[in-house]
């Protein structure tokens, strides 16, 4: 049986506990598009998933040897969007974690950091861009005679800046504040 | 120069991946007998055995091999620049191992 929800995720580590809290109850996530999960129904428990971000597209030559390297390794390649992968594995095998040392961990969630800086950057610019463009017309002397205010600017800038300052809060600190620690366990653990 | 960063301890995982490589053997080989040999401890993630094995081959610590039958799956090898960092971390482990038994009095745990 097939099972299709529609749902929106920023953080991928919560859409990783969502997706692995569902596979325990036996509904294992078999395709992957915008906001769109297909579900089948297996036996409780049978797969662990994990979301991962790789470096360049799945489709470039350097990606499909790394995946084909993990599905060597047991780890089934389930979707990809965008850059991001879904992966799992069957729980049987053990536990599942795709980096197992501070130094790969770091490297990736640098990765991940470098990712939402990314995303950061583009609502901040959108954002004060169009607030910026609405406090010049407002001091603008014949937009006042006019009186004429950019709600559109005002509005976007406004949502744009809002969603990058939520973004900054829930997605690029946590991550960094996770390197950090990581970091630090370093100095006494590899 | 090159030779200062290469006195450092190896890592627990790059020790035990080119430990597990005195014999060829693929990715999966690698993560099995690793987690065997630690029993269970060292669990290798996947992506960082594929990283790990990217910065070995580049340092020719380890090469590939061509199997004959499956070309598909890569198999690796120590090389024997390999087996000398190997050589030198048992050197550097049993120091560590007897200064811990003097210090401590030596009393099996």
């Amino acid at each position: 049986m097939k099972k299709i929800i529609h749902k929106a995720f920023w953080n991928y580590e919560k859409e990783e506990q969502w997706l692995n809290g569902l596979a325990v109850r036996g509904l294992a996530l078999t395709d992957y598009s915008w906001m769109r999960y297909v579900f089948e129904e297996t036996e409780p428990g049978k797969y662990i998933y994990q979301v991962e971000l790789l470096e360049k597209s799945p489709q470039n030559p350097e990606s499909e040897l790394y995946l084909r390297f993990l599905e060597d390794a047991g780890v089934e390649v389930v979707a990809s969007y965008m850059k991001w992968v879904y992966l799992r594995k069957e729980a049987a095998d053990g536990p599942f974690a795709v980096y197992s040392d501070n130094d790969s961990k770091i490297r990736y969630l640098k990765r991940v950091r470098c990712f939402w800086t990314g995303l950061l950057v583009l609502e901040f610019t959108a954002g004060l861009l169009n607030l910026g463009i609405c406090f010049f017309d407002l001091i603008n002397a014949e937009m006042q005679a006019l009186h004429y205010f950019p709600w559109i600017n005002f509005i976007g800038g406004a949502i744009c800046t809002g969603i990058g300052i939520v973004f900054f809060f829930t997605l690029f600190l946590p991550v960094h504040l996770q390197i950090r620690k990581i970091m630090k366990d370093k100095t006494l653990h590899e | 120069m090159p030779e200062s960063s290469e006195r450092g301890s190896l890592t627990e995982a790059v020790y035990y991946i080119l430990l597990s490589l005195y014999q060829p053997m693929h990715g999966y080989g690698i993560m099995q007998t690793v987690g065997e040999w630690s029993r269970g401890r060292v669990i290798l993630g996947a992506g960082t055995l594929y990283g790990a094995l990217n910065t070995l081959l580049e340092k020719k610590w380890i090469q590939t091999v061509s199997a004959a039958g499956d070309s598909r799956k890569k198999e690796y090898v120590i090389t024997e620049l390999g087996r000398q960092q190997i050589e030198d971390e048992l050197l550097r482990l049993e120091e560590r191992l007897a200064n811990g038994r003097r210090v401590t009095g030596g009393e099996a745990r």
